[in-house]
């Protein structure tokens, strides 16, 4: 076998390696300015001095010192989630391969903590590298440049997910009805577990693989953004009011911000199949992006 | 409610003075534990440090050695419901004061809180930084076989910020929030 030559030339100590370190420093330490513009709005709405304006109010100062200080936002640096689209013919075993370096030497710096372990021996490789982590979504397309979007998540606010078969003896049938439902659903049993005011991922349709991907897929959606499904739009508009009903509040304390967007999208799915999958973003919710040009490896752009 | 000043280790009258909604300010030590730590306590390992009056801390730190000395980078609060399981036993039997986490415990924990003398303080999830600024130094390290996250860190902090939501009166913020938000989404169903 002939091994083929790649079409850029990037060691690990190539400009292309520091755009990958610096967007992991970056998303790691610096919430993008919607969230940031959703969260200050958020405070607005309580009640001044209640547990739900102090939470509010802490979590402003930290997105501050996190941003001065260039250190985690939060400590749980969580699944480290690259979604890459790359030209035609471009290398992406070798950028798979500086990625992971980057994210070692991450770790190293502690803009990473050291979150890959075992699942049987529970022991921590201290690298953030081993199976499956850090996790690749390589896509091509027909642009000339690379882009990189990385979306740090949480295990507090992971677990929090959860993936509904409908129909489903309380929460109803295959309809908008019975979606909207078990979204709702998601925020009750989520209650403060997973750092709300919580931000939410939807795929309707799918299997139960892609669905749970699709979800997270969503949450590369701008919180200010409008979906063009008319139909999504209005349920994203239902589920948010309808949540923020729901007293569960900040950090679950009680209080009027329970959730700062909701983000849905379908996927088509089998006649047999009807599954909901939720994924629940923390308010620290990680994801930066950054273009690259194909053959320098320097950024050329950054996203959010 | 009331801001109360806390030093560890805290005795039970002191604890049994507080009420949800306090909000208390910690100065003194602090152990780390979370998942690993109550596993391995609870299946008959003795804790390596005396915990009695102690708090714990649900946190898997952001620890960088930097020469000899571990530097705290970030350290928020874990949820606290999957140490459910074993936290009333580990604060029965080592005589712990208070947890830290987020997101509260259930009705087993609160349980203990009472019977024993203990209260739940709830610190702000994700705000790692406002935590870490607290933490004036790292005073040692146990259990590290268990991975950086999820050793026993010896941490020493001053003022310290939680609020109180489960007392050792029996009163628990979350169960009356979950309690709530069901009657409230209940009415709200499409």
């Amino acid at each position: 076998m002939t091994a083929t030559a790649p079409i850029h030339d990037a060691a690990p100590d190539s400009a292309l390696f520091e755009t990958i370190l610096e967007l992991i420093r970056r998303t790691s330490t610096q919430l993008p300015d919607d969230v940031v513009r959703a969260v200050t709005a958020a405070r607005s709405q309580e009640v001044e001095g209640s547990n739900a304006d102090v939470a509010l109010n802490v979590i402003g100062c930290n997105i501050g010192l996190a941003k001065e200080s260039s250190l985690p936002l939060c400590q749980d640096t969580g699944t480290i989630l690259f979604y890459i689209h790359t030209p035609v013919g471009y290398d992406q075993l070798q950028l798979e391969e500086i990625a992971t370096e980057a994210v070692r030497v991450a770790t190293k710096k502690g803009y990473l903590r050291q979150n890959s372990v075992d699942s049987i021996t529970g022991k921590n490789t201290g690298d953030n590298t081993g199976p499956g982590s850090p996790v690749f979504h390589f896509h091509q397309w027909r642009e000339p440049h690379v882009e990189i979007k990385l979306m740090l998540k949480g295990g507090g606010c992971e677990n929090m997910n959860a993936q509904y078969s409908l129909p489903h003896p309380d929460l109803g049938g295959r309809d908008l009805k019975g979606v909207e439902n078990a979204i709702l659903d998601c925020i009750l049993q989520a209650q403060g577990q997973g750092c709300g005011p919580g931000i939410l991922g939807v795929c309707i349709g799918g299997d139960r693989g892609t669905g749970y991907m699709f979800a997270k897929e969503q949450l590369l959606r701008t919180l200010d953004d409008t979906n063009d499904d008319e139909v999504l739009a209005a349920l994203e508009a239902r589920v948010v009011d309808k949540a923020n009903q729901s007293g569960i509040g900040p950090m679950g304390f009680g209080g009027k911000t329970t959730l700062l967007a909701c983000k849905i999208g379908k996927q088509n799915r089998l006649p047999a199949s009807f599954f909901v999958s939720v994924a629940y973003m923390c308010w620290a919710y990680r994801r930066r992006g950054v273009e690259i040009d194909a053959a320098s490896g320097t950024a050329t752009e950054w996203l959010y | 409610m009331a801001l109360v000043k806390l030093t560890t280790p805290i005795d039970e009258t002191t604890i049994r003075s507080l009420h949800v909604g306090d909000t208390v300010a910690i100065t003194g030590r602090l152990y780390t534990g979370r998942d690993a730590v109550h596993h391995r306590i609870h299946e008959g390992t003795k804790p390596p440090v005396d915990l009695g009056g102690q708090i714990i801390y649900h946190c898997g730190p952001v620890m960088v050695k930097e020469g000899d000395q571990w530097v705290c980078k970030a350290a928020g609060p874990t949820t606290s419901s999957r140490e459910e399981p074993y936290q009333h036993e580990v604060i029965r039997d080592y005589g712990i004061r208070g947890v830290i986490g987020k997101g509260g415990m259930g009705e087993k924990t609160l349980a203990a809180c009472r019977e024993y003398g203990a209260v739940y303080l709830h610190a702000i999830g994700g705000a790692a930084q406002v935590c870490a600024a607290s933490i004036k130094r790292v005073d040692g390290v146990d259990w590290m076989d268990l991975g950086s996250p999820e050793a026993i860190w010896h941490l020493w902090v001053e003022d310290f910020m939680a609020i109180v939501t489960m007392d050792a009166h029996g009163e628990s913020l979350h169960r009356n929030v979950l309690k709530d938000s069901k009657q409230r989404l209940a009415a709200l169903k499409a």
